[in-house]
């Protein structure tokens, strides 16, 4: 019966029921307005209980509003069949294997009617149907793990993630590509540069900013960028592969530990803060930025620790926070606590007494700076160092987002806080870098002649 | 041997002619009712106007700011992908877009552009006061609004928008315009925004610049219902007028594009894409009418011809060598550099390349179209075996040999870099075998040229490339809106046209008063200051349009002026006449004051008595210069001398009766 109505609820599904019209019947309806005709769409859930929604013969939807609808006669069914051509993907001999894994991030999308979302398609026959210069790249299997919104990834995913990983590469795998939604992709990035530790093969976890329901979507491309990489890349790391201008050019390979989504819609969203991409990669070649990067190996001596303390917090500080914010986390037996703080690492005066409290309890408290850019340094000002004797470890340049992770990574191995610390302290894949690179720290200011110059003359 | 050249030549020439005549093409304006009746002449209009508004559609750029080719800050890049449509298919424009494998740049300035038109950024609100202005047009057509606009995404892949879809969405269906004879009817108006304008199209590159992008457009849509060209102008005129009568959308060039639709009985739909100017539609569906007739007899005679359709295919060689590329230069410089020179024969063709097919063009020019747009071959992209133009006999020979044809079959040379060869190919054998299908006529969209003529655009899409847009939420129309609406309406255009008839306004006024949305500024004038509205809408429709095309006017010109002149003649009880002479400078200095524009142009008071008081003193003057006993001399003299002082203080008319009178009494 809910199929009869699909999203219709309230006075609309009464008036449907009433003429007894169904989703997908062919419906002639009498209004105070005039006569529409059309088929009868499903309705989103989220939108309002008084309009009927039609496809008019030229395509386009329209809502009729229930309280004007005179009669309505309804007749057939044709329900519309979503399919992306399927075609099975095409294997050779000479082209690597690559898995793809699916989290739920839309590569290929069709439409969900009951929520007026886009829904991935996935099989490698889709996925051929939708872009088929994959198999011009590489011979693709795919494994969807999960179908979660990237919002919804956390640490059982990491974990799901990481093991199967491990099993591919043991399995002989040369590259392995994660579809995954963009909004959190940094934070699985840094838990699988954690949990899968010096990978033979290249590890790229790619998105799409733009859902690929549209033409302009960058997804198609990101895709055979990062098959590309996963393919035939000397990059032997977890890494992201996004955009790097908003034109359809190139992508570029950010380390796992030291990316970041810096513009909530923007193509050329993710970043690397800090210090450089590893590479450039198009559709024919990979340029690498840098030349520090693992390199690919034949054997399969991966290190896979798939562990993951939940009870664990990242706090962003704001003047006039108050210390009950730190005491219910003690209270609440949390772990560990990262703070983004001001400046160089600074928090206010009143959460001293909170913060002392909570290393007397065995919570580990790192700090991190909100500025993004930067090292945490605790030596310059006194409120710092008085900070430190009371017991919160200074992160070094670690992205906030990353220190929460690889604490609750590092939690999950151990609870011997000084062991903590040796994990947390000690770099893993950049996570902490030694040095800022002069053009590590580029966020150019527009209006600035030479900088609108460069903008003319180069795709942003 | 030169005999036999000459015969070629001829020969096409004259098969050219003769198809001409088989069709029946006439010119224009010797073809009647009954010759597009004959044909089965059909035409629907879709016109797009842009509304007057601050803002553009979905974001807060400001609208009708426009930059030139050059201006731009930032350049990026896209390709288009076709994706699935609601009803999970696949659009035939899609297909075809990418095929052309075209690289898109656009030319993005600060000022026009935000990142929400570079599809960076989601869509904000709907712009409300678009909203309004497209409701009210709803309304004037008489349509059915609809209870909820839902916003569509509506697939262009040519790049003309850079998400790759126009959001647009229906705003109501049916209505209708009641034209001379008939009552005209609409199928749907959308609210929508408009496109990037193109800069250039060459090879595999194409370049847009945003200021026009996402800037809010109705389009009004009506039934194909339109029996010959002039009756399609007059729509179209029409409901110009009705979107004018507003006053909230935009004039001006380019602010209304027209679209136009033609088929002939036996034919099929093409479009006519964006004609900015109304008088060259009946120029256009004339032709492509007659083109469409062109098809059919091309099919007739391919039938005959051939008898296994399904299997008729194009052959084709890479020619190289220098005797080739010699012919091919004396040709007309064809050779490109890393171009491969590739030959196809096409089998029982002879004759149908030199078919007439519009004035100018045959049947090969709608190859060579398809060859620019699709394989991205700039023109001149080809040769052909019926040229007369140019001396193509030995290229030709040589060409039938090394492809082996046979008499009754055409040739077609083309140059190509080597990854479009066979798309160029599959372009040719396609576009032939259009030619013997049930219909002939492909469905597509043409784009219009200044003579009348038109060429291949792309592929007519379909319902298929419509998309529920993800990124906004349906918006209730409510009665309540609709009333609040109805209370501001303008009147409608036939009830002006009436009324123009009622103050006998010339016929040769109605353009420019409706086009400019003058009709509620006279109303004004005439209900507060009592003026004659034959008088009024001479002063307005000619005399100020015939300054408008002399002068430049200081600032923008603002109509309402007319308001304050004519209000200041009254209340100085001058004489109405004076305005003519005033507008001039009103117009050049629209913000002097009205004693300054008299000063001006000389005026000074006079009462009758004081001009009466100088006819004797004329008179005397006039008999003294001349002997001509003619009296309208002494009349038409008396006048010319008197004019000056006597305008705006009494009228003309009775100026010159009081001479007449005075001349007798003498």
């Amino acid at each position: 019966m809910s199929d009869f109505f699909m999203g219709y609820k309230g006075k609309a599904q009464e008036i449907l029921k009433k003429y007894n019209v169904r989703v997908w019947s062919e419906a002639k309806i009498d209004t105070t307005r005039g006569t529409f005709q059309g088929i009868v769409l499903p309705r989103s859930e989220n939108d309002d209980a008084y309009h009927i929604v039609l496809k008019l013969i030229t395509g386009y939807n329209v809502g009729i509003a229930v309280e004007t609808i005179q009669n309505m006669v309804g007749n057939g069914y044709k329900k519309a069949n979503y399919k992306i051509p399927e075609r099975e993907f095409p294997v050779s001999k000479d082209k690597k294997n690559i898995k793809l894994f699916g989290t739920g991030g839309t590569i290929a999308s069709r439409l969900d009617y009951r929520t007026g979302a886009v829904i991935p398609a996935f099989s490698p026959g889709e996925l051929y149907g939708a872009v088929p210069e994959l198999a011009d790249i590489c011979n693709l299997s795919t494994d969807k793990l999960f179908a979660v919104f990237s919002e919804n990834m956390g640490p059982a995913q990491y974990k799901v993630l990481a093991k199967a990983i491990g099993d591919e590469i043991k399995r002989g795998i040369d590259g392995i590509v994660i579809g995954h939604g963009t909004d959190t992709m940094h934070h699985t990035a840094a838990a699988l540069s954690f949990m899968v530790q010096n990978p033979p093969v290249p590890i790229v976890l790619v998105g799409s900013q733009r859902s690929s329901d549209r033409p302009s979507s960058d997804a198609a491309l990101n895709l055979i960028h990062a098959t590309k990489t996963a393919a035939d890349s000397d990059i032997a790391e977890v890494m992201v592969c996004m955009f790097g201008s908003t034109s359809d050019e190139y992508g570029l390979l950010h380390r796992g530990t030291r990316v970041r989504k810096m513009h909530s819609s923007y193509r050329s969203a993710f970043r690397t803060i800090g210090d450089i991409p590893i590479a450039k990669v198009n559709r024919d070649e990979i340029v690498p930025l840098r030349h520090d990067y693992k390199h690919r190996r034949k054997d399969r001596d991966v290190l896979v620790t798939p562990v993951f303390e939940e009870r664990i917090s990242l706090i962003y500080y704001y003047p006039n926070m108050n210390p009950d914010i730190i005491e219910s986390i003690i209270d609440m037996r949390y772990k560990g606590i990262v703070i983004s703080g001001t400046g160089l690492g600074h928090i206010n005066k009143p959460l001293y007494p909170a913060i002392k409290r909570a290393a007397e309890k065995g919570v580990a408290v790192y700090m991190t700076v909100q500025t993004l850019w930067g090292y945490v340094n605790m030596f310059v000002y006194d409120t710092g160092r008085d900070l430190m004797s009371i017991g919160i470890i200074p992160a070094e340049n670690m992205l906030p987002e990353v220190a929460y992770i690889k604490l609750g990574w590092a939690l999950g191995q151990t609870s011997d806080l000084e062991k903590v610390k040796e994990i947390m302290l000690t770099p893993i894949c950049d996570d902490i870098t030694e040095r800022e690179p002069y053009n590590g720290y580029l966020v150019y200011q527009g209006g600035i002649p030479e900088v609108e110059e460069f903008i003319k003359n180069f795709h942003k | 041997m030169k005999n036999s050249k000459d015969f070629e030549i001829h020969h096409f020439y004259q098969n050219y002619l003769e198809s001409q005549n088989r069709v029946g093409y006439k010119p224009r304006n010797k073809t009647t009712k009954i010759d597009y009746e004959k044909i089965g002449f059909m035409s629907g209009l879709e016109v797009h106007q842009q509304l007057k508004t601050e803002k553009k559609l979905f974001c807060n750029c400001p609208a009708g700011i426009f930059q030139k080719d050059g201006q731009y800050d930032a350049e990026l890049v896209r390709h288009m992908r076709p994706t699935l449509s609601e009803l999970g298919e696949y659009d035939g424009t899609a297909l075809m877009e990418f095929k052309t494998k075209k690289t898109i740049y656009y030319r993005v300035a600060h000022i026009t552009t935000c990142t929400y038109d570079v599809d960076d950024t989601p869509p904000f609100k709907l712009n409300r006061q678009a909203f309004k202005i497209a409701l009210e047009i709803t309304r004037l057509l008489k349509s059915f609004v609809v209870g909820e606009l839902h916003i569509a995404r509506k697939q262009y892949l040519d790049g003309s928008i850079p998400t790759g879809f126009q959001r647009t969405g229906i705003m109501g269906i049916e209505g209708f315009l009641p034209i001379r004879n008939k009552k005209l009817k609409i199928i749907q108006i959308s609210i929508e925004e408009d496109s990037c304008r193109e800069i250039s199209d060459i090879g595999h590159t194409r370049i847009y610049k945003t200021d026009r992008l996402g800037m809010p457009l109705v389009e009004i849509v009506t039934y194909p219902e339109m029996k010959m060209p002039n009756e399609v102008v007059e729509t179209a005129q029409y409901i110009r007028f009705l979107t004018h009568s507003t006053g909230h959308v935009r004039t001006g060039i380019g602010s209304a594009r027209e679209d136009v639709n033609v088929s002939v009985r036996g034919g099929a739909r093409v479009e006519i894409k964006g004609v900015a100017k109304i008088s060259r539609i009946a120029d256009l569906t004339h032709n492509e009418a007659f083109r469409q007739v062109s098809l059919l007899e091309i099919r007739k005679d391919l039938l005959e011809r051939i008898s296994d359709l399904k299997n008729w295919k194009i052959e084709h060689k890479i020619l190289n060598g220098h005797q080739v590329e010699k012919l091919i230069k004396e040709a007309n410089g064809l050779l490109k550099k890393g171009h491969k020179i590739v030959v196809a024969n096409l089998p029982m063709f002879r004759g149908i390349l030199s078919f007439f097919n519009q004035p100018g063009r045959m049947f090969s020019d709608e190859i060579s179209d398809r060859l620019k747009v699709i394989a991205c071959l700039e023109r001149p992209n080809m040769l052909h075996s019926e040229q007369w133009d140019v001396d193509l006999n030995e290229l030709f020979d040589l060409v039938r040999k090394k492809l082996d044809a046979k008499n009754e079959d055409a040739q077609i040379l083309f140059l190509s870099p080597l990854e479009d060869i066979a798309t160029a190919l599959e372009t040719i054998e396609e576009r032939c075998k259009m030619a013997f299908e049930d219909i002939p006529v492909p469905n597509e969209t043409r784009k219009s040229f200044a003579n009348g003529t038109t060429m291949f655009e792309r592929v007519l899409p379909g319902a298929d490339r419509m998309y529920p847009d993800t990124d906004t939420v349906p918006i209730a129309i409510c009665q309540k809106f609709i009333d609040e609406v109805d209370k501001e309406l303008p009147k409608g255009v036939d009830i002006r046209l009436a009324q123009f008839i009622k103050w006998k306004v010339p016929k040769d006024a109605y353009i420019y008063l409706l086009s400019k949305n003058l009709v509620p500024l006279m109303e004004r004038i005439i209900n507060d200051f009592n003026y004659n509205p034959k008088f009024l809408s001479t002063l307005i429709a000619h005399r100020l349009k015939h300054i408008q095309g002399q002068i430049k006017s200081a600032s923008q010109f603002d109509f309402d002026k007319l308001y304050d002149v004519c209000g200041f003649v009254k209340k100085e009880c001058l004489h109405r006449e004076i305005i003519s002479f005033m507008l001039p400078i009103v117009y050049e200095f629209p913000y002097m004051d009205p004693e300054s524009v008299l000063r001006e142009i000389n005026f000074k008071k006079h009462d009758h008595e004081a001009i009466f008081s100088l006819i004797p003193i004329l008179i005397e003057k006039f008999n003294q210069i001349t002997n001509s006993k003619n009296p309208d001399a002494s009349f038409r003299w008396m006048m010319k001398e008197l004019k000056p002082m006597a305008i705006g203080n009494i009228s003309m008319t009775e100026l010159a009766k009081v001479i007449r009178k005075e001349l007798i009494n003498e």
